[in-house]
């Protein structure tokens, strides 16, 4: 600290440091009275109130169709809302649009940028957004006449300062919310490409992010390389709850179908549940032998199976209410970067730097 | 001065851990007792968890016919 020249300047500083001592002391209270609270409420775990429920019996999942068609890694996917087409980005700047059923590519699109890192299917099923190394999202209408150029149509939507990590359409093709390596998240508007709120807290890369179900309200969750995931109210801005267990970044998070809890994956390699209404992590899904971070998780229809990719190549199938592993899924070749369930929860499909996207049923 | 920046910054962190410290919370006795009850009165209409029949599920491989 310098001294200062002016007798009133030193009484200043005094009373800044005063009052800077002053907040650092009532945060700490408040972080002590938080995990206090949270543990008052802790009377149980999970698996132990979920003893009495049915076990698991075997499960048969088997790759059922390949997608093969980027030349590079693929990051991302999306499922259409008609249960059948897929959207998928690429390290090498590829956007496909396939039919899962036949495995026909029905678009492609070449973004000028690579690294691909995110891409999403609007609820209409007319468009698509992507975005990545060009800290962009793009709309790209999707036409019925395959001869017609896509990206003559491009609609750039929203700007980050830094790379582009996940995007959604909200409940409509209207809006799209984005997180990026710059920290924050952010709603647009997508005819104006109109910044309508922007999202800050997180102290790091934003890498991403999930709606919660219409039900439940307008809520997102999103999850950062600072370790946390926070939950946000999407017309305040406000974060609303946030945790901070996992020990490493967090690739994935996704809402419980009941949208009071969601689940998240991590470079620490485990998973975890955390429920909104307890406020509080209520379940970790790991093993000694899973030692490679976890890319993407999504569940099953009714919530009970949670499936992870993982950077060893393999999808783990978790019982969310036992905490017990069911299933190791083997085949991809490389890591599995991405991760979802279809829309009637019919399948999945993972996508994979081995180039190729699988549906599994 | 990087004094009143600082201050402005710590304000903001505890007006957050004020608002985060203030909401209603269930046991987690009551929680997880949700999570389950929602996940069994789903269970019918899972068809991951399930197991669809070959001839319900679109992905799944059909069964081939083939003349005599």
């Amino acid at each position: 600290m310098r001294s200062p020249l002016i007798p009133e300047m030193a009484t200043q500083e005094v009373q800044l440091n005063e009052t800077l001592a002053h907040l650092k002391s009532e945060s700490e209270s408040l972080k002590s009275k938080l995990e206090e609270e949270r543990a008052k409420l802790h009377d149980v775990e999970l698996h132990q109130v979920a003893e009495k429920v049915e076990g698991l019996g075997q499960f048969v999942m088997k790759t059922r169709r390949t997608l093969k068609g980027h030349g590079n890694k693929v990051l991302c996917m999306d499922w259409c809302k008609d249960k059948r087409r897929i959207v998928s980005s690429s390290q090498d700047g590829k956007v496909i649009v396939w039919d899962a059923f036949t495995t026909n590519k029905e678009h492609a699109v070449t973004m000028p940028c690579t690294w691909v890192m995110a891409c999403a299917y609007a609820p209409s099923g007319c468009a698509v957004a992507c975005g990545g190394l060009d800290n962009k999202c793009s709309v790209y209408p999707l036409s019925l006449d395959k001869n017609e150029n896509l990206a003559a149509k491009k609609k750039s939507v929203a700007m980050h300062t830094n790379y582009l990590s996940a995007c959604s359409f909200t409940n409509s093709d209207m809006q799209i919310l984005t997180s990026s390596g710059d920290g924050t998240c952010a709603l647009w508007d997508v005819e104006s490409g109109q910044l309508l709120q922007s999202f800050h807290g997180h102290a790091a890369d934003v890498l991403c992010l999930d709606l919660a179900p219409s039900e439940t309200g307008n809520t997102f969750v999103s999850g950062g390389c600072d370790k946390k995931a926070n939950v946000w109210d999407m017309r305040s801005g406000q974060c609303i709850q946030s945790f901070e267990t996992h020990e490493s970044d967090i690739n994935s998070v996704r809402y419980y179908p009941s949208g009071d809890a969601f689940a998240s994956g991590s470079d620490d390699a485990t998973c975890r549940l955390y429920d909104l209404r307890a406020d509080r992590e209520v379940a970790i899904y790991s093993k000694e032998s899973i030692i490679f971070g976890v890319s993407s998780v999504d569940f099953s229809l009714s919530g009970r199976l949670l499936f992870g990719g993982y950077n060893d190549y393999t999808i783990n199938v978790w019982d969310v209410l036992k905490g017990t592993r069911v299933s190791i899924l083997f085949g991809h070749e490389n890591r599995v970067s991405t991760l979802r369930v279809s829309p009637d929860g019919t399948a999945f499909s993972t996508g994979s730097w081995d180039h190729t996207l699988r549906i599994w049923a | 001065m990087s004094g009143s920046s600082n201050i402005v910054a710590m304000k903001k962190v505890v007006l957050q851990l004020r608002l985060e410290a203030g909401i209603n919370r269930v046991k987690v006795s009551q929680a997880a007792a949700d999570l389950q009850q929602f996940c069994l009165q789903h269970a019918q209409h899972d068809p991951l968890l399930t197991g669809m029949s070959t001839s319900n599920n679109p992905f799944r491989p059909q069964k081939v016919c083939s003349f005599l």
